[in-house]
């Protein structure tokens, strides 16, 4: 019988949550590292019993944990007692080691980005804000990490390297970090061609590789800034995040700062459908599993209010592709809600009905699954929730 | 035997108990023993010191001997009491809210 399993990071700890294909009846499991910023879960497209998570605190930086056995037993990669030590006899443990590539052969000068106060500063690793597992295999997985840049593994997470061309694109003297630090937080591989992917960073904007990440283009156009000194650079915008239906990878559609925005022709041209939705601030985009012109946002009032308009949680849907979009409140609280939804905290599965889901900053994660007709709260009371992510089940 | 105190968020990921004990070489040293303690638990590398510029994290501190050691040069030989396994090298994580 098919099932969801429901992967959500918060600030005190990962949360497992599962139920069979009708997304009634809930089991809750965790905290998983409990006491841990889990900034993002994901589970491997090729081997579903495959879930990457990344570990993440203030005092011991990044660590990254696997399951081979759908989130039941972790351990970081390559710790293993079998993987304790390679050929040289030196220990391994480079689960957790994310060094920007300056070798000659691979790598790019460690360039430097805008700081908060217009003054160039080097690029410094932080955390990974989001772990994107290959389509076909479950041994390759990418890392979005902060201060912005990509890496791979190709050994199940036990060894990174970045993919230098994207930190070395040559507009990183313009990139700045927003007020949560300067993460690339979205990875989209195109389903068709794996050589081709898109990520987004805040605050730069988007890139496009088409070569498997050796080298990236710009893809900005019809972006429009006001809170940069030209609204219409080519990099320097703040995309909060940006998400595509497998079956059309040339569509894009984008939660920026402000706007909601869509590409039709592979992110070579933007152009705003923010149509009536009370605010176009906000964090989260996602799109409908099985109609490729259904899609899903959570207006914020503002930059300086970051809770949903009138204190009333609405999710809003567009059956069009954008412009036209109606309110979605059976089952939300209208009224006296005021949390947020950050950027990597929704998610769709691809049961018939379409299941969308998605965690709050007040600990609860809702799951609508009638494609967003009908909403229930899975569980109130976690951590705040910083991502979510779901896998289908047979 | 040089005794280890490790932070409880260090424990979970090591799967080991409050103290470790290692065996490390004279001279007994911050970077000897933190050496020592990331052959034995490979997943700790990174998550007390850089694995590339070995800096501590700033967020932890070394105390040995009712002293804090955190400033020393890591090379420095600790007191006789940790070399001889009476005192335990304490890593210590700052307190902190939220």
């Amino acid at each position: 019988m098919s099932g969801v399993r429901v992967l959500v990071g918060t600030r005190k700890g990962a949360f497992i949550l599962t139920s069979d294909g009708k997304r009634k009846q809930w089991q809750v499991d965790g905290p998983h590292f409990a006491g841990w910023e889990i900034y993002h879960m994901k589970g491997s497209p090729a081997d579903p019993n495959r879930i990457y998570a990344s570990q993440t605190s203030s005092w011991f930086g990044q660590v990254i944990q696997r399951s081979d056995d759908g989130g039941k037993t972790w351990n970081p990669p390559g710790t293993k007692p079998e993987d304790l030590v390679g050929p040289d006899g030196m220990p391994k443990g480079t689960s957790n080691m994310f060094v920007y590539d300056m070798s000659p052969e691979t790598g790019k000068p460690l360039t430097t980005h805008q700081w908060y106060d217009g003054t160039q500063h080097p690029w410094e690793f932080k955390r990974v804000w989001h772990l994107e597992p290959s389509h076909s295999d479950p041994n390759t997985v990418y890392a979005g990490v902060e201060d912005a840049a990509i890496f791979r593994s190709t050994d199940g997470g036990a060894s990174w390297h970045e993919l230098a061309g994207l930190r070395g694109h040559g507009t990183g003297p313009q990139w700045a970090p927003g007020a949560g630090g300067m993460g690339l937080h979205t990875i989209l591989i195109d389903l068709a061609n794996a050589r081709r992917m898109f990520v987004a960073i805040s605050a730069a904007g988007v890139f496009r590789t088409e070569d498997g990440g050796k080298s990236w283009k710009a893809v900005n156009r019809g972006l429009k800034s006001n809170y940069i000194p030209d609204p219409d650079a080519e990099v320097g915008h703040c995309v909060h995040r940006i998400a595509m239906h497998p079956s059309r990878p040339n569509v894009l559609f984008m939660q920026k700062h402000w706007d909601v925005m869509r590409s039709d022709d592979a992110g070579e041209n933007w152009y705003e459908i923010s149509g009536n939705l009370p605010s176009d601030f906000g964090f989260v985009v996602d799109v409908h599993a099985h109609e490729p012109e259904t899609i899903y946002v959570i207006p914020i009032k503002s930059d300086s209010e970051h809770f949903p308009p009138e204190g009333k949680l609405r999710v809003y849907r567009s059956r069009t592709g954008g412009n036209e979009w109606e309110a979605l409140t059976k089952g939300l609280p209208q009224k006296d809600c005021y949390v947020n939804v950050l950027r990597d905290a929704m998610a769709v599965d691809t049961l018939d009905p379409c299941g969308i889901y998605f965690g709050t900053t007040g600990g609860q994660v809702y799951v609508s699954p009638d494609g967003g007709d009908n909403w229930q709260g899975i569980v109130h009371d976690l951590p705040a929730v910083l991502s979510v992510e779901v896998q289908t089940l047979s | 035997m040089i005794r280890v105190v490790l932070p409880y968020h260090l424990r979970t990921i090591a799967n080991v108990g409050a103290e470790v004990e290692l065996d490390v070489k004279a001279p007994v040293t911050t970077a000897s023993i933190l050496d020592a303690l990331e052959a034995r638990y490979p997943m700790l590398r990174g998550t007390i010191r850089d694995h590339v510029t070995k800096q501590r994290r700033p967020f932890l501190r070394y105390f040995a001997c009712e002293q804090d050691l955190s400033l020393e040069h890591p090379d420095t030989p600790l007191p006789d009491d940790v070399a001889r396994g009476k005192d335990p090298f304490i890593i210590l994580g700052s307190i902190a809210g939220g």
